[in-house]
This record gives structure tokens, C-alpha cells and sequence, in this order.
């Protein structure tokens, strides 16, 4: 199953048959900069990013964030670049499948 | 109790910081911090005259200390103004900290006057930036807005306060310690030995020293480690000054605009020791041909660098001064004279200069002759284009933080306000500027902060009337057609320069040049002098862009060369 979230348009059919790499699980601080500094950071360095979830955590200082990101060979460099941001408190790496995404994916 | 507005808040944290001088311009929305400021006896106020201008003062401050430099401008038109300067300090890693002022935070968003997302437009261009939402946060972001600048890998943080902020009244208890830069560690040990075994058992190993060694304060370690294992050492354009010129071991600068025996040397090694250099593509040349037959050993602060463009064989990510402490007694003496007496006759074969091009007359020669003038600890300031290469390829730099150059944005009017911070932060220094009639006219405007701050800046414009590597590009590559690169008018850049209550000479056919040269340097205060250079006095040798290194054009005894 393809899941997307976030779709960017037109390209929503071509990401139906790609797969998808790796999902990020981040721990961010959480205030309205973030997801520019975060989605700047993807379309500038032109790393494919295909689907955001994201919620604000317990008392709303920090928020996690799911990234669906379908890069191979970039992939360590991505988790490089994005652990390098201030805001990144911390980075997990995921396989392919992630429940958050099918969960919200049924939602649509 | 101390109570006060966020804007004297900013200044006093300012003050604690050890800042000396800001430069900057007032407009509406950071008034209240320059309302501060005038009342400060510990910072001294440097007008500018564009915003440009003001964040370039701030990086030559801090290009020439190492320490962090501040710089201020107001919202809208004035951040706009000033980010070119902030990219350019981005892409060098260079600590400057950027306050701008922004509209009420009630107004944000609104598109009031002067209203822009300085927070959006600085996102790509900075190492982190703030939007401060309440005066109380000013005393965290203060400090670690010194600490990010300073730590790791260098670079420009930009913090943007709405105008409510700045004048909002707090009282606090206790004053946050001042930002600093965390220590940091070597590379791992594991790794930092099988390095040395790599180095050790390598016969033709080049080691390139870029800005990251400036940085870490590493000559000194890179020349011993340098000597020790007979290792022959090339710089990128940000190294250059860590090795000295002069150094039977060093091979100037590589790439697009090396000696040619340094590029050939290169394509020819078996290990290539990268110690803060990031292979630009000026630098690396067509990057899957660069070095085609070495190992890479990759030592770099920032972990996002190691295999970015070049898969490094062995990273060593850390410190490069401590990692380098490290390294030094696992190496195993060594003269290497065949690689060095190799790589002695290529540079016999194709010297960078030749007899012809050293008159004063001409561009090395000019460079020459002004190095030899200088007094020792005089710094160089640079623009960027055609006189920029010549005096990174001649110029006998001899110590870290000598050169001053935009390197990885490559901005044009970066030398003049570069050249009056680096004089601000060294009054007792000569600073020298190499520019160009082009670049000069990029940031011209701070003539006027040089006079008005009487700073000890010699400017050296090498006029070839035309924007010089263009054009040398158009010629090489786009058949001949010149266009949009030759100005149409003659400028008088000594009546300019008298126009801003500037000293200011002209060099005309068959003077003395090295006697006006003499008469420039010893003038008090800042003196420009004009020097016609010839529209066809090209850089050479030159790999065309997006070509391998091994592809050169031109430069001395070029038609001896086999490849």
C-alpha cells in the first residue's frame, strides 16, 4: 500500500509507485518556525519529501514529527542535514512502514 | 532586581558579551535599540552606509579575530540589504550575529511599513535564526545566538525583534553567563588510527588545508603534521595563510585556478587527507575525476560534509585541531622524497609566474611588489574576480586570518567593508584591499564609513574597465562575444574617492610605481590608488567550469604539457 499525506500536487501520481524509503521520527521544539525550517531544508537541498505528520507533545514546548522521506542513496546525508538543525532535538529511523501514516491514511 | 526595556536588555547582554563595535544603520523598527546604544561607553557605533556594508564590517571583524561580530539593521528594506552579507558569512562559516529590527509583533503579518518574513528569508542563509516573541526570551537567545555562531562549524546567526519587544519594560534577578564556544572533542580514536596507518602506508599522499583549519586556530598542528609525515600540502582559496607560501611543503592554492603542478600533482596522488575543506566545485573540478586513484581521509567538524560530494574512506569527524594533536605521534617520519622531488619538477616545469609578468607593471608583479612592502601582520582584504585569483594564486601568505575573501558566495563588494572591519578591529595594523573597478563599484558607498572612521585601509584598484572574469569567460567559452562585461564609460575612481574627502593617485604611464606605492602605504588614513591594468591580462591556468582538473588552460609553459 502507498500512503501519502502531504501530497505536493501534481506529482501525486507519480508517488503512487514509488516506495517509500524511510520514515523520521523527530522530536522538535515546538514553535512556528519549525516546519519552515524543516521543509526549507528538504526543498533546498532537493530531497524528496513525501509525506509531514506532526503533533504538539505534553505541555506543548516540543512536538514530534513523522517525515515519509524517498531518498536512498541521500538518506544519511538527509539524517545529517536534519540533525544538524537547532530545533532537532532528536532523530529516529524508520524502516518503510509506519502505522501514523496508515492511520491517518485511512482517515482520507 | 535589574529592570530595564528589551532593548537595553540587548546591549547590555551585548556589552557582556565582549562586543566592542557594532556596525549597522538605524531605521523606525530598531530604534529603540539604537536609543540604547547611544547611552553605551563599552560599544563604539559604526555607521554604514548600506546594510551590505554593515554586515561585511562585521565579518571582517570577524574574519580577522575570530571572534563573533555584530551587526544591526532595520526591518524591511534594511534586512533585505544586509542578508547578502549574512549568505556570504553562511557560506564561509564565518560567526557574525545579526539583530534586525522588525515591526509590533501586533503588525506582523499585516504587510505593514517596511514589513518582511526576515525570519523566512533567513531560514536558508543563516545556521539558525529567531523570531523573539517576548522580552523575557531575550535572555536566552541572546546567549545562544554567541554560542551557535562560535561552536562546531562557524556560522552567522540572525535574530529578528519586533519593535513592542524592544521597548516591553523586565526585571529579572539574574544575568545568563555570556555565549561561548563549547570545546570540542577529536574524532573517534579507532578511526583517527586507522588514519595514520592509511597516511603511514600511503607513497604519494596530498593533504588540503581549508577555512575549517583557520578556524580551529590548526595551523600550527597542520604544519607539524605537514613536516613530519613529508607531506606535500595544497589549500583551498578559505586556507590559504595556513601554510605559508613559502613552505618547501606547500602547493598553493588547487582547482579551477591553481598551479598547474598542483593539479597535476594532485590527479596523480594515492591519498588525499582533506583536513576543513568541504570539495567545493571550484576547488574539486569535475568531482568523479578529482583525485581518480587516491584513498580519502575527511576531516571535518560538521558530520553533514564527511561523503557529501566525495565518499571519504575514512572520516574523521571532530575537532581538526585536536584530531590532528592526536594524529601527529601515531605518524611515522618520513621524507617521502620521491613524491616531493616529483612534485619539485612539476612545479619547475610550470611555475606560476614567469620573469615577463612580475614587473610591477603587471598584475602578479603589482601584488608582488605590495607584499614586499608591507610591514609584518598587515592584512589582506580581497573582492572578487580577476585580481582576486592573482593575488590568491602570488600573494606570499604567511599566517591564518591574513587573507580576507569571500569564497563560497563569491560577492562582489565584499572587499571595502571587509577591509574597514578588519582595520576597526586592528588600528595598528596596515590592511591592504585588492579590488577591482566592477567589484568597487558593488559597495562603493562605504568610502564614505572609511574616511568617517579614518580607518588604516589602502585601497588597490586593478581597473581593467570591465567585469574581467565575465568577460574572460565570454572570450574562452561563449566564442568571443563580449557582452554586458565591458563598461562603456571611463570612470574617475580618484575624483570618487577625493569626491568622499579620500587621498587618492593614479598610477599614469611610465611613473614610478614602486616609489607611489611606497608614498601610498606610509599616507595615515585610508588612500586609494587606481591602476590600469589591460582588458586582455587573463588568469591563467584555468579548468573550464564543470571540467576535470586535469583539463587546463593556459598559464606558463602550457604547450609543454602532454595531457
Amino acid at each position: 500500500m502507498r500512503i501519502n499525506v502531504s501530497h505536493k500536487g501534481a506529482e501525486m501520481e507519480a508517488i503512487e509507485d514509488k516506495p517509500v524509503i524511510a520514515v523520521l521520527e523527530l522530536i522538535v521544539n515546538n514553535h512556528p518556525g519549525v516546519m519552515s525550517h524543516i521543509c526549507g531544508l528538504f526543498s533546498r537541498r532537493a530531497y524528496n519529501l513525501e509525506g509531514i505528520i506532526c503533533i504538539p507533545l505534553g505541555g506543548g514546548l516540543t512536538s514530534k514529527m513523522w517525515l515519509q522521506v524517498n531518498e536512498e542513496l541521500k538518506l544519511e546525508q538527509i539524517i545529517k542535514q536534519v540533525q544538524k538543525l537547532p530545533d532537532v532535538l532528536n532523530v529516529i529511523k524508520h524502516g518503510e512502514g509506519h502505522p501514523v501514516f496508515a492511520e491517518v491514511a485511512a482517515l482520507v | 532586581m535589574n529592570t530595564m526595556n528589551g532593548a537595553q536588555l540587548i546591549i547590555k547582554l551585548l556589552e557582556r558579551q565582549s562586543i566592542e563595535r557594532i556596525a549597522g544603520i538605524p531605521g523606525g523598527a530598531n530604534l529603540p535599540m539604537y536609543d540604547a546604544l547611544c547611552r553605551s561607553t563599552a560599544i563604539q557605533h559604526i555607521l554604514c552606509r548600506h546594510e551590505q556594508g554593515a554586515g561585511f564590517v562585521a565579518q571582517g571583524i570577524a574574519r580577522s579575530t575570530g571572534r563573533a561580530a555584530v551587526c544591526f539593521a532595520t526591518s524591511g528594506p534594511g534586512a533585505t540589504n544586509v542578508l547578502t552579507a549574512i549568505a556570504d558569512a553562511y557560506l564561509d562559516s564565518i560567526p557574525v550575529v545579526c539583530i534586525t529590527g522588525q515591526v509590533a509583533s501586533s503588525l506582523i503579518g499585516t504587510d505593514a511599513f517596511q514589513e518582511v518574513d526576515t525570519y523566512g528569508m533567513s531560514i536558508p542563509i543563516t545556521k539558525h535564526n529567531f523570531l523573539v516573541r517576548t522580552v523575557e526570551e531575550l535572555l536566552t537567545i541572546i546567549p545562544k545566538a554567541f554560542e551557535l555562531a562560535l561552536s562546531g562549524r562557524p556560522g552567522p546567526v540572525l535574530i529578528d525583534v519586533p519593535k513592542d519587544v524592544q521597548a516591553a519594560q523586565i526585571s529579572f534577578e539574574q544575568w545568563p553567563d555570556p555565549g561561548v564556544r563549547k570545546d570540542e572533542n577529536p574524532a573517534n580514536i579507532e578511526a583517527l588510527r586507522a588514519a595514520a596507518d592509511m597516511i603511514n602506508r600511503a607513497k604519494r599522499p596530498i593533504l588540503c588545508l581549508g577555512g575549517g583549519i583557520i578556524h580551529a586556530g590548526a595551523a600550527g598542528e597542520a604544519k607539524i603534521f605537514a613536516e613530519k609525515g613529508g607531506i606535500p600540502s595544497t589549500m583551498t582559496l578559505m586556507g590559504l595563510g595556513s601554510l605559508p607560501a613559502n613552505h618547501p611543503l606547500a602547493l598553493g592554492m588547487l582547482g579551477m585556478h591553481a598551479a598547474r603542478s598542483t593539479n597535476m600533482a594532485l590527479q596523480d596522488c594515492d591519498l588525499f587527507i582533506s583536513a576543513g575543506a568541504r570539495f567545493d566545485d571550484r576547488a574539486t573540478g569535475k568531482i568523479a575525476e578529482f583525485c581518480p586513484g587516491a584513498n580519502v581521509i575527511h576531516m571535518d567538524i560538521d558530520p553533514s560534509e564527511v561523503s557529501k560530494l566525495k565518499t571519504a574512506h575514512i572520516a574523521l569527524v571532530g575537532d581538526v585541531k585536536a584530531s590532528l594533536k592526536v594524529l601527529i605521534p601515531l605518524l611515522a617520519e618520513n621524507d617521502r622524497t620521491a613524491w616531493c622531488k616529483q612534485i619539485g619538477l612539476l612545479k619547475e616545469m610550470y611555475p606560476m609566474t614567469s620573469p615577463g609578468a612580475i614587473v610591477p607593471e603587471k598584475p602578479y608583479g603589482l601584488i608582488l611588489k605590495i607584499a614586499e612592502l608591507l610591514e609584518e601582520g598587515s592584512f589582506v582584504s580581497t573582492d572578487v574576480g580577476k585580481h582576486q585569483m592573482w593575488v590568491a594564486q602570488v600573494f606570499p601568505f604567511e599566517r591564518s586570518r591574513q587573507l580576507l575573501t569571500s569564497g563560497g558566495l563569491g560577492t562582489m563588494g565584499f572587499g571595502l567593508p571587509a577591509a574597514i572591519g578588519a582595520a576597526l578591529a586592528h588600528p595598528d595594523k596596515q590592511v591592504v584591499l585588492f579590488t577591482g573597478d566592477g567589484s568597487l563599484q558593488m559597495n562603493i558607498q562605504e568610502l564614505s564609513t572609511a574616511i568617517e572612521q579614518q580607518v588604516n585601509v589602502k585601497i588597490i584598484v586593478l581597473n581593467n574597465n570591465s567585469l574581467g572574469l565575465v568577460r574572460q569567460q565570454q572570450n574562452l567559452f561563449y566564442n568571443k562575444n563580449i557582452f554586458a562585461s565591458d563598461f562603456q564609460i571611463d570612470i574617475d575612481f580618484v575624483m570618487i574617492a577625493k569626491g568622499f574627502g579620500m587621498k587618492a593617485m593614479n598610477v599614469e604611464p611610465g611613473c614610478d610605481l614602486p616609489a607611489l606605492l611606497k608614498t601610498m602605504l606610509a599616507e595615515p588614513g585610508p588612500c586609494l590608488i587606481n591602476v590600469p591594468i589591460g582588458r586582455e591580462e587573463e588568469v591563467y591556468p584555468m579548468v573550464p567550469p564543470g571540467a576535470s582538473n586535469s583539463v587546463m588552460l593556459g598559464g606558463c609553459n602550457a604547450d609543454k604539457c602532454e595531457s
